[in-house]
């Protein structure tokens, strides 16, 4: 599934980014590599964006931005 | 020749996969991350503190995110007005009631020419003298309390509470952070644009920068909000409906922002939106000593400099224009007569247009040069000396004046309010725009506009009014 | 891990231009400057905005809201703006200090992500590590968030040896029960890590100690080199590096500016053009590393 999916109680791990070029080094620079831990944390009041927690900080992507993100559910 | 070293380059990138950029960097990033894991020992169970945890559930949330937003806003103009009454009133006392006739005395006694005396005392002294008691007290509150909000780390949760607004109107994510600079200062505002990446968007956020109220200008919103707005409700409430109405000003700038940003990005400034990255960092306990003491001693006094350049040779020019004599009026009165029909349109009038010519260069002039224009030309038809009318000595006071001298109603004060909002960016702001962007078009749009908004909007209120009023 | 100049790269260091004028300045420690470090009487003096003379540039890099605007004004008294949210600071600031008897100019930058700019306060950054050529380049690190930090620090060591990083809010790391361990970090970048938290002046004089070891030091070490694990493009960077080298003796990583003129960074294109690069290499009077 992709990252805008990913259910708010649940964490996932960053599988691939479906994503090229400037905006991809972007999300490798906010920390989502392949491998990565990611829960989605906070919802901006208005729907979107989402805030996701990696690795302790949190990071806030728009909605077309967590498609290109896809994510394995971890087990609870 | 220095382009044969291109041409191997691009002969070279041809033969290679044309993702390898991309390969490039994701190796790095694997190379960092095996680094780190090696050498940082972590205990996730406390990656994020619960206190930062709630703090973003209230602060973000659907309802209590945009009651927190107001409160906290509305709170900090509320303070603002508030605590800078009494520090207002004494300045005045001070400097422009008993400072004022002290230094003329001091003139007088010395045998200085009346001119002299004039120029000097009435112009540039007592100009001097307004704004500082105007600006310094609600400067030295609300910079300090608006850097805690910024160091508490709240600015990137507006962002982010707003982003989705911003987005629609095809705005860059973090024209809100550059929107927020703004409120301080909109030269500030416009070069903390740089942290947008296309210069389509950047554009953009600085055009509409100007749309947030910087320092100059509040004292001017807290003023009327204070005297006309205030005054209309029972005391009791006077303090908290003259922050509203100061933080309505706020919500109509930031509503003018999306409208304006809206327009742009669909008109001459289309094309594709650069890439999103917000972060929002961790709740860090403000330095509060810290803080207060650089943000009077950087800020506020270096404000006040600015202010105090520009407003003295702008009390020699009123002083000028009000002793300067051709026929049988003054040359002020001559422009104010020119202006008033304009200014009557606009539900404002001409002594306010004329403010505004002279205080071209900053912002922070146009109450004093308003009320010390209002004096000038109001002692001719009152029959009084200017000394007479500063004895009334505060914000009631001035009101007074501005209702007996000037004919002001309750329509003057809000289309001037909005007025503040809605006009050309201070001489300042005009350079920093030509510097960033360095396009004398850009530049003119961004002084035009706003201008051009503000003829609109304040005739259609006035005309409105007059019409159902 | 890349061993620190583990694949020994040939290019000399530049020697830090302005330096060589001034060098009886260094009298705390005549002819060996970095024993300047062992005198133990150095001191710090805080200079303010400090215009004039200088023994050295030092750069403060780092990703965005890592505190380097707080290390710029514990170093040089001044109080350029901070603030808790990333990109505060958008135009260089320089000040000045002195400390173990050497003048230092130090200047303060937007922080940025990587070296790779999207955004105009990025290529201030960029443009003043590359071609400002400071004689030491302060990574400032978020010690909470280091594998984001990291692939900075990797990119400044592949341009240049003259790296101190101050792993900083290390206060914010005990809170959130982290230990980074600095002696690792040390061994694995090559280059001093200094732990520190700024805002409470915590590890200050360390960091000076580093900066004035790195400063004074003839022989920094090399660059980090790439060896790409794809073999065409291994081909295609050292062919090019070849053309870069002969094109601009002595600019300090030809492998790095060879890489990014096959990604076509438009940066380095306009560099090239304008003869910018060739500026790099222009004081490489060059020195011979010892050993
Ligand atoms: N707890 C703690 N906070 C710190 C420390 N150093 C800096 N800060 C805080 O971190 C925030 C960012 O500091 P700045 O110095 O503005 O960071 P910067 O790296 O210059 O940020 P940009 O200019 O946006 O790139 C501020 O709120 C500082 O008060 C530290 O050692 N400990
Ligand atoms: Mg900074």
């Amino acid at each position: 599934m992709t990252l805008d999916e990913m259910p708010r109680d649940r964490r996932g791990v960053v599988t691939a980014l479906d994503t090229r070029g400037a905006e991809r080094r972007r999300l490798m620079d906010l920390g989502l590599l392949p491998g990565v831990s990611i829960s989605a944390e906070l919802r901006s009041p208005l729907g979107d964006p989402t805030a996701y927690e990696v690795r302790g900080t949190l990071v806030v992507l728009r909605g077309h931005q967590a498609r290109t993100v896809h994510v394995e559910l971890e087990d609870r | 020749m220095s382009s044969d070293l291109l041409d191997d380059a691009a002969r070279l990138r041809r033969a290679l996969p044309d993702d390898v950029g991309d390969r490039v960097v994701e190796s790095l990033y694997t190379d960092a991350a095996r680094l780190a894991s090696t050498s940082v020992d972590r205990d996730d169970a406390r990656a994020r503190l619960t206190l930062d945890r709630a703090l973003d559930r209230i602060l973000t949330h659907r309802v209590w995110g945009f009651v927190a937003m107001g409160v906290l806003f509305f709170g900090v103009f509320w303070f603002t007005i508030a605590g800078a009454a009494v520090p207002s009133d004494l300045l005045y006392v001070l400097l422009v009631e008993n400072g004022h006739a002290w230094l003329r005395d001091v003139f007088v006694a010395a045998g200085a020419p009346s001119f002299v005396t004039g120029l000097l005392v009435d112009g540039v002294y007592l100009a001097t003298a307004w704004v500082v008691a105007v600006m310094l007290p609600p400067m030295a509150i609300f910079f300090p309390l608006f850097t805690l909000l910024e160091d508490f780390g709240y600015l990137p949760r507006v962002a982010f509470n707003l982003d989705r607004l911003f987005a629609r109107s095809g705005a860059h994510g973090k024209q809100a952070l550059t929107m927020m600079m703004g409120y301080g200062c909109n030269a500030a505002g416009v070069t903390a644009t740089r942290i947008i990446d296309s210069r389509r968007e950047r554009l953009i956020a600085i055009i509409t920068n100007n749309f947030s109220i910087c320092n100059g200008r509040w004292p001017t919103l807290i003023l009327m909000g204070t005297i006309f707005v205030g005054a209309v409700v029972p005391p009791g409430l006077a303090g908290v409906v003259a922050a509203g109405s100061v933080v309505a000003v706020v919500i109509l700038g930031i509503g003018v922002t999306l409208a304006v940003s809206w327009t742009l990005s669909r008109t001459v400034l289309r094309g594709e939106s650069s890439v999103y990255s917000l972060e929002l960092p961790p709740y860090r306990p403000p330095q509060l000593w810290r803080t207060l003491w650089t943000s009077i001693v950087d800020r506020t006094l270096k404000v006040l400099k600015r202010a105090l350049m520009m407003a003295a040779p702008a009390g020699a020019v009123i002083w000028l224009i009000g002793n300067v004599h051709l026929g049988d009026a003054s040359l002020a009165a001559h422009l104010v007569n020119a202006l008033e029909p304009l200014g009557w349109v606009l539900g404002l009038n001409g002594v306010i247009l004329l403010a505004y010519l002279v205080a071209v260069p900053a912002n922070e002039i146009i109450i004093p040069t308003i009320i010390m224009l209002t004096l000038t030309l109001g002692a001719n038809t009152v029959g009084a000396a200017p000394g007479v009318m500063l004895e009334l000595g505060d914000d009631a006071a001035v009101g007074s004046v501005l209702v007996t001298a000037g004919g002001w109603t309750l329509l003057t004060a809000v289309n001037l309010m909005l007025f503040t909002l809605l006009h050309n960016p201070c001489s300042t702001t005009v350079l920093t725009i030509w510097k960033e962007t360095r396009s004398a078009r850009w530049t003119a749009v961004a002084t035009l506009l706003p201008i051009a908004l503000g003829f609109l909007v304040c005739a259609s209120v006035a005309g409105v009014v007059r019409a159902f009023g | 891990m890349r061993g620190p100049g583990g694949g020994t790269e040939d290019l000399p260091t530049p020697r830090p231009g302005p330096s060589q004028d001034t060098h009886d300045s260094h009298d705390a420690a005549p002819g060996c400057a970095s024993c300047a470090l062992s005198t133990g009487g150095a001191r710090l003096a805080r200079l303010g905005l400090a215009p004039g003379r200088h023994d050295h540039v030092v750069a403060l890099a780092g990703n965005p809201n890592t505190g380097k605007s707080t290390v710029f004004n514990a170093l040089t008294g001044l109080r350029q703006h901070v603030g808790n949210w990333s990109g505060k600071t958008v135009a260089r600031a320089e000040g000045g200090f002195t400390y173990g008897g050497a003048r230092y100019r130090l200047v303060d930058l937007p922080g940025t992500y990587s070296l790779l700019s999207t955004s105009a306060d990025e290529d201030v950054a960029r443009d003043a590590l590359l071609f400002g050529q400071p004689d030491v380049v302060v990574v400032v690190v978020d010690a909470t968030r280091l594998e984001r930090n990291l692939p900075l620090v990797l990119q400044i060591r592949q341009i240049t040896g003259r790296v101190v990083v101050a792993l900083n809010l290390v206060d914010e790391a005990r809170r959130h029960g982290l230990t980074v361990d600095a002696r690792h970090l040390t061994r694995e970048l090559g280059v001093p890590v200094v732990p520190m938290a700024a805002r409470r002046n915590e590890g200050i004089p360390d960091l000076l100690a580093a900066i004035a070891q790195v400063a004074g030091t003839e022989d920094a070490p090399a660059p980090l080199r790439l060896v790409h694990k794809d073999p065409a493009l291994e081909e295609a960077v050292t062919e090019l590096a070849g053309r870069v080298a002969g094109r601009f003796p002595g600019v300090p990583n030809a492998r790095w500016v060879a890489l990014r003129l096959l990604e076509g960074d438009p940066g380095i294109e306009a560099a090239v053009r304008d003869g910018t690069l060739g500026e790099l290499a222009t004081p490489a009077t060059p020195v011979e590393r010892a050993g």
